[in-house]
């Protein structure tokens, strides 16, 4: 059924356009002015400033591996990132730990690690579905390089992002 | 044909048009960049050079190094004629526009014709060829229905434009623009007449048909120079550029300049006729007649007052520009035909009325 789209009926000064057009002028000079003093100023000046401070807790930036307290890497090479990641960026090697190592009882741990932090989407899956909170978000989110391969982030590079993390690190507390 | 007055002449032609209103502009650029910017919150080129200065220089030499690609579709001999038919009409009106009293003894105009506006409306009138001769010889569609746009648009408003000013010739009983601001400047600018002769009953009465004019011309202005709310030749929305869509590097630049080259020709043409032009408000150093000796700092103050005013007519133009949306392509035909052309015809009569009515000197 067809709508009929009622028109409003203009007055004969409004048929004129002049009023609405020194209207609209009248708008976009106090918009004029007032970006002028400064007072209605947005505008971040990026490379100077920056947001680093503003940024808010839940931000997903780049993930990252961390150790614990002892210096162990949390991460035990369980693949569930590489399996959830939606756009494939996560690729892991594990290898099982020597027998004669401080942390043998853990079975096994990551060889080789790499993000790409190309494909990477910043969705925060790898996080949430990590069972031993060894891969969290940090807000590092100006991620560059000049190549491909430097854009691939190996496991030295997670780790020298993520740091360090002491004591039992739910997602879900405060401490994260 | 003397050997001084070619000297002269080339060095006002160097001095107005390569020293002055080529970077200006460059500079227009600049100023429609960070106004528009400013009207929208934002703050528009700010890193090269101080608040921006140098962004001009930077889009030069950008435009310069670029690759200047000609399609294989097009016809390559309009095609290359197309961007200096558009820039150099609007560099040519310049010729006749006073843009001081005089200097050295020398009257600040490159050709002080008897003809002045007719000669810029003959001559920028011919830039239209360019924009056609561009979406034509694109051989593609969205620079033809450019080109076909501008041609209409251009013609309806040139009637307008020109009917416009004929009130004003009636007063001044002149052609001649340096006469015509010479009268200005002794009797009042034809849109604020209060002193001399304009201060009369009669000269009251004339700034009305004067108003009239001026809203009539400026629109026209704004129709012919292709600028918003009369850039249907090239659209962005629509056209996705129009007439320069197949135009890349210094050719593109070169229709770019010459929209702005155009602009300021028509505030100097503005300014002329209706804001006085190099003359003060209130008769204030205005010389006696456009024969007389002028001081050498009152000849520097003219045309200082003449750039400061053009400049605040550019900086309307990129206010109106970002601050009224496009027209719809009849709703602009409407406007010239049935509207301006009939409002300038009757404003003739008006003022020949006005003229006519017994008020005395």
């Amino acid at each position: 059924m067809a709508i009929v789209v009622k028109r409003p009926k203009l007055k004969w000064w409004e048929q004129l356009y002049l009023p609405a057009i020194f209207k609209g002028l009248g708008i976009t000079l106090r918009h004029f002015f007032r970006t002028l003093s400064g007072e209605g100023k947005v505008t971040m000046q990026y490379p100077e400033e920056k947001w680093n401070d503003q940024l808010p807790e839940y931000y997903r930036g780049a993930p990252a591996l961390v150790t614990d307290e002892q210096d162990r890497e949390r991460c035990v090479a369980c693949q569930l990132c590489e399996f959830i990641c939606p756009p494939r960026a996560i690729t892991i090697h594990p290898e099982e730990i020597p027998g004669d190592d401080k942390w043998a009882k853990v079975e096994k741990r990551p060889k080789t690690f790499e993000i790409d932090m190309i494909r990477c989407i910043y969705c925060g899956l790898c996080e949430e579905v990590c069972p031993e909170q060894a891969i969290f978000l940090r807000k590092d989110y100006a991620i560059t390089g000049t190549s491909r391969a430097e854009m691939v982030h190996d496991k030295n590079r997670l780790y020298e992002i993520g740091g360090k993390r002491v004591g039992l690190v739910n997602k879900w507390n405060e401490l994260k | 044909m003397d050997w001084a007055f070619l000297a002269i002449s080339t060095v006002k032609i160097i001095g107005l048009v390569f020293l002055t209103i080529l970077p200006m502009v460059a500079y227009s650029v600049w100023a429609e960049r960070r106004v528009s910017a400013a009207i929208q919150d934002r703050v528009g080129p700010n890193r090269v050079g101080w608040a921006g200065l140098l962004q001009p220089m930077a889009d030069g030499l950008k435009f310069i190094l670029k690759e200047d690609l000609t399609p294989g579709h097009v016809r390559k001999t309009y095609y290359w004629m197309a961007p200096a038919l558009t820039m150099i009409p609007s560099l040519l009106t310049c010729a006749v526009l006073p843009f001081g009293s005089r200097l050295f003894g020398e009257k600040m105009v490159i050709a002080d014709l008897d003809v002045g506006p007719l000669f810029v409306f003959a001559i920028a009138s011919l830039s239209v060829y360019g924009i056609v001769l561009a979406g034509w010889a694109s051989n593609s569609k969205y620079p033809f229905l450019g080109g076909v746009r501008s041609t209409s648009q251009m013609i309806s408003y040139e009637i307008s434009l020109g009917l416009s000013i004929v009130p004003l010739l009636m007063i001044f009983g002149t052609l001649n623009l340096g006469e015509i601001v010479q009268y200005q400047a002794q009797n009042g600018w034809t849109l604020l007449p209060l002193w001399g002769e304009g201060l009369s009953l009669k000269g009251m009465l004339l700034a009305i048909p004067m108003f009239i004019s001026f809203v009539i011309f400026t629109t026209s202005i704004f129709a012919e120079t292709n600028r918003l709310p009369f850039d249907l030749p090239e659209c962005e929305t629509e056209l996705v550029a129009g007439y320069h869509t197949e135009y890349s590097s210094m050719k593109f630049a070169l229709f770019f300049l010459g929209e702005y080259a155009a602009m300021i020709i028509g505030s100097g043409l503005a300014v002329t006729l209706f804001l006085g032009g190099w003359s003060l408000p209130f008769g204030w150093l205005a010389p006696e007649s456009t024969t007389a000796e002028v001081p050498f700092w009152h000849g520097l103050v003219h045309i200082g007052v003449f750039f400061a005013k053009v400049i605040a007519f550019i900086l309307f133009f990129i206010w109106i520009r970002w601050s009224l949306p496009r027209f719809r392509y009849d709703q602009l035909m409407r406007l010239g035909w049935v509207f301006f052309f009939e409002i300038a015809v009757i404003n003739v009569l008006l003022t020949a009325g006005i003229m006519m009515l017994p008020l005395g000197k």
